[in-house]
């Protein structure tokens, strides 16, 4: 069952008109996808229905929420919590034992509209092991409105209720009008910068973790190869990778070793590739 | 497992009640917390492990319910979680410091609930990768 072609004609004008995102014909489905929650949460039978009375009726909060289901990235404070379980149980922990500087330095390699890298800050401060230590964090993204969005680090209402804890969210956030913006000092820390991973890297030194989670899925496996090699290169031989949970380094690029950290796992480049990195 | 609902809303009631349904919760509610604790009392021993509870209420509003059900020392084990479109940080403080475990801001998502339910360790299975 997919949308009728009358709802995704108004969805769409809608959305052009409040975001000017244009939702091509084609895409039903992912109208139709984000659309079930809301729908469903209205005591609707299907999108089809929940957006007849949309038109018809009009309300503003409905129709605010229905944009940003199809505006927002699929982001969200700890997404998948396990990766930020895993960084403060086994990776800080892990690397505070070798860091004699204390200094960790981090890469978010596809960091959307912030959560992530604002994320593993949180993470670094409720690390006991670390407490103290200097995180040097980058994080980059190909689209420079998503930069622009996650160094001013405002956030909706919605978004702030996308996984952040209630104590979380007290703690390092205030009120910013009818936003929440991040506690300037965590801001300060993340260094943002564009950067498309399909072309050579610049130089930007050697990191600990990198995270490059849910974006080699937009890739062909050419690309993929190529990107999970250069990661390699600006990755301490020691250092951590994390994949989003529907990816893996398997048949791409076997240099890499999957580690089980805590209820994910993170991969490493194998002892017998750290030496020898192209 | 067993969850309460406290909300005047019966939309709303419905509309928390579906996605916890879902989630795999058998839904409890009330309209308000004079009667939400009446309900608890009735329940026994047989306590949900969640209440969702709405701050704006008659008779007895929702901060009021949950400093009420945390002097209790037999409902303990019930994990609190404000569903409320109050959305001060002062009201989020005063809320956790009460004894709530975590706080919901009205409009939300049936995501959004979802993953809260997650931090809280009551799903049955971790929420999976959506991409």
């Amino acid at each position: 069952m997919t949308i009728g072609h009358e709802a995704f004609t108004f969805v769409r004008e809608l959305v052009r008109a409040e975001s000017a995102i244009v939702l091509e014909p084609g895409k039903e489905y992912l109208v139709e996808s984000r659309l079930v929650p809301l729908a469903r949460q209205g005591g609707h039978k299907d999108v089809d229905a929940f957006v007849a009375e949309l038109a018809t009726r009009r309300n503003p909060a409905s129709m605010r929420l229905v944009v940003e289901a199809l505006t927002t990235n699929e982001t969200s404070w700890f997404r998948d919590t396990d990766p930020f379980t895993a960084l403060r149980q086994s990776v800080f922990p892990t690397l505070a034992k070798t860091r004699t500087k204390h200094e960790i330095r981090v890469w978010a390699a596809a960091c959307s509209s912030g959560q992530e890298p604002y994320s593993i800050l949180m993470t670094a401060q409720d690390t006991p092991e670390i407490a103290g230590w200097k995180i040097d964090m980058l994080a980059t993204d190909l689209s420079l409105e998503m930069l622009e969005r996650a160094r001013k680090g405002e956030y909706s209402q919605l978004e702030v209720n996308r996984g952040l804890p209630a104590t979380t969210l007290v703690r390092h956030f205030e009120r910013a009008g009818l936003n929440w913006r991040i506690n300037p000092a965590l801001a300060a820390q993340v260094q943002f910068r564009q950067l498309n991973l399909m072309r050579p890297f610049p130089a930007m030194g050697k990191f600990d973790v990198v995270f490059l989670r849910n974006v080699l899925i937009y890739f062909d496996l050419a690309t993929k190869r190529d990107i999970l090699r250069r990661v390699r290169q600006v990755l301490a031989p020691d250092g951590h990778l994390f994949l989003g949970a529907a990816e893996m380094t398997m048949g791409v690029d076997d240099a890499w070793e999957r580690v089980p950290a805590g209820r994910s796992s993170v991969y490493r480049i194998r002892e017998e590739q750290r030496t020898c990195v192209p | 497992m067993r969850a309460l609902i406290v909300d005047d809303s019966r939309a709303m009631r419905r509309i928390v009640g579906r996605i916890l349904a879902d989630a795999g919760f058998e839904t409890v509610e009330a309209g308000d917390g004079q009667e939400a604790l009446d309900v608890l009392a009735s329940l026994d021993g047989d306590l949900p492990v969640l209440a969702c509870v709405d701050w704006n209420m008659p008779v007895m509003d929702g901060l009021t319910f949950i400093t009420q059900v945390r002097k209790q020392v037999q409902w303990r084990s019930i994990t609190l979680m404000m569903v409320t479109t109050e959305s001060e940080q002062d009201r989020i403080v005063r809320a956790l410091a009460a004894g709530a475990h975590e706080y919901l801001i009205k409009p939300f998502t049936g995501d959004a609930l979802v993953e809260k339910l997650d931090l809280l360790g009551l799903l049955p299975t971790p929420v999976g990768d959506h991409s």
